[in-house]
């Protein structure tokens, strides 16, 4: 028989970590940092928008870009937040940020064309840059650096060959965010080199102590820049699979296309769930952002008193801790914690191998958690090293 | 930092003054002083448990009552307030805008015999009460800001994200 499978397909990896979840799964009293999504229920106002919609009987496909009323609303709140201006023709609401991320390459990548991306970094990149028949070119971002790009890295990592530069600010996994400056400083770059940039702001509201700033309210960006958000993290609505996508019109005309043949829409209960959370949703996203930072700051305090190496993190729900004077890989480290206190930490490695040295700690999980978590974490360095 | 550190306590009032230090990224010292003038000032006015009764015994039973009452000449409600809140078995007193009544009262009792002879011989017999009506508690949902079910689950799943 012939071998069926797409040739492209098989030179990605499958994620090596799953098998180590799978060990951490037959732990009983494991205690998990592992996971990339918030702890906290979906707030209830939002919920019961959804279940509303069912049973108005809401149960039919929307116009394939989204509702406009969402649509407007996804406006108003940027344009409100960031300082960004979309209007309904230029946004598509898509299955989370996840989809419009490989329209936006899909939509705008040619065979060959080389797409940059920073790692250490979130695990569907490279996969989706593949998959649209573009070639991966990875920087590895600096711990020195807190993790931002630099214009000479940036610089550095261009060929002939180069159309477009994903990044995520903040950050998955370290944490790291770009202030104003840092952003000014590549967009002469991108606009020197006549880049796109395709910017996943995800977590753009879980940013402590400043605030987000999107690449695209820059002067002169917004023409070649597509912007991923989403529901997902700043309302912790994940299973409810909704986001959106936001670039120039001519390219999101293209983008449709995509997002019509393969999806239709975004789930119609899920669309009106977030209308309801854009209009009334800032004061849940506040008191998540505060328990966050207060999670974020104990684990910096702990961290320091248990002598573990730690740039601070200014976004997202991360910590990104370096273990590399312990002498071990971050995979051996990880494994031999879990095995040892059983606690799931994720090997940096998993996002690309400039992650070596380091583990993901998330702290969407509750106090209590993160206390237990400290205790032995305690333990294992004290009796180990 | 003072509501910072007081939305923590709201949720959690057994926390250590050290802990909350990390939480806030402040000096424990500053906290700790914090909650002394906070505890001096009365804003925080004491630490309690949020406990489920139902489940550790059937003589406790809860009432709520709206009071009627004649504001007095000189003290308008406060004395009058103050006389109800003294009583062991209320928990709490509060004046109401609006409605049929003024006060609400929330009562902690043992059954419901000594509600009602709560109620007859020491509440309605005070002066300026015009009325009252007594409604009793069959089940309690959510108490200050707590739901009252058993352990919540963390149903995620272990995604490699
Ligand atoms: C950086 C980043 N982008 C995108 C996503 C996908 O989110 P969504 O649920 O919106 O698809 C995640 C989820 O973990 C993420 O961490």
């Amino acid at each position: 028989m012939r071998d069926f499978i797409n040739d492209k397909l098989k030179t990605i990896k499958p994620s090596g970590i799953r098998k180590f979840f799978d060990i951490a799964n037959k732990i009983p009293d494991c205690v998990s940092l592992g996971v990339g999504e918030p702890d906290f229920d979906t707030p209830w106002h939002i919920t019961e928008e959804g279940i509303y919609s069912l049973e108005k009987g809401y149960t039919f496909y929307t116009s394939n870009q989204g509702m406009p009323e969402l649509r407007d609303e996804i406006a108003t709140w940027n344009k409100r937040k960031y300082d960004l201006n979309y209007t309904r023709d230029e946004i598509i609401v898509t299955c989370g940020g996840s989809e419009a991320i490989d329209i936006a390459l899909r939509a705008t990548t040619n065979p060959g064309d080389e797409v940059i991306i920073l790692q250490p970094c979130y695990v569907c990149y490279e996969p989706d840059v593949i998959l649209a028949n573009g070639v991966a070119k990875i920087i590895n971002l600096q711990e020195k650096n807190q993790f931002r790009l630099t214009p000479e890295e940036l610089e550095a990592a261009i060929t002939p060959k180069t159309k477009t530069l994903i990044m995520n600010f903040p950050n998955n996994p370290t944490g790291g965010i770009m202030e104003r400056e840092d952003l000014e400083a590549i967009a002469e770059v991108i606009k020197k080199h006549d880049l796109l940039v395709i910017s996943d702001e995800i977590y753009s509201e879980l940013t402590y102590s400043s605030k987000h700033v999107s690449i695209g309210s820059l002067p002169g960006m917004k023409e070649r820049t597509i912007i991923v958000n989403g529901f997902s993290k700043a309302y912790s609505m994940t299973g409810w699979r909704l986001g959106y996508v936001m670039g120039p019109e001519a390219i999101m005309n293209q983008m449709k296309k995509i997002h019509q043949f393969v999806i239709m829409c975004a789930a119609t209960p899920s669309q009106y769930a977030g209308i309801e959370a854009l209009k009334h949703g800032d004061e849940d996203i506040e008191k998540m952002k505060e328990e966050y930072d207060n999670r974020r700051h104990y684990l910096l305090a702990e961290f320091e008193r248990l002598g573990l190496p730690c740039f601070e993190p200014k976004g997202a729900f991360y910590i990104f801790p370096n273990i590399s004077k312990y002498g071990m890989t971050s995979e051996e480290f990880a494994t031999d914690l879990l095995q040892k206190e059983h606690v799931v930490v994720v090997p940096g490695t998993a996002f690309g191998e400039c992650g070596e040295g380091f583990v993901r700690i998330s702290y969407a999980y509750s106090l209590d958690s993160l206390k237990e978590a400290i205790k032995r974490i305690e333990k294992y360095l004290k009796e180990n090293f | 930092m003072k509501t910072k550190i007081l939305r923590i306590l709201e949720k959690n009032s057994q926390i250590s003054t050290s802990e909350i230090a990390k939480m806030i990224g402040e000096p424990e010292a500053s906290v700790v002083k914090a909650i002394a003038e906070m505890e001096a000032d009365k804003v925080i006015c004491g630490y309690g448990a949020i406990i489920n009764w139902d489940k550790v015994t059937d003589e406790k039973v809860n009432a709520i009552i709206e009071v009627k009452v004649v504001p007095q000449r000189g003290s308008g409600f406060d004395r009058i307030a103050n006389r109800i809140a003294k009583y062991d078995e209320v928990s709490s007193v509060y004046l109401m805008s609006g409605g049929n009544y003024d006060f609400f009262v929330e009562i902690q009792s043992k059954s419901m015999r000594e509600v009602s002879e709560f109620v007859f011989n020491k509440l309605s017999a005070l002066d300026s009460i015009q009325s009252t009506a007594t409604h009793f508690v069959l089940k309690k949902y959510k108490d200050n800001g707590v739901i009252l079910e058993d352990e919540k689950v963390d149903h995620r799943e272990m995604l490699e994200i």
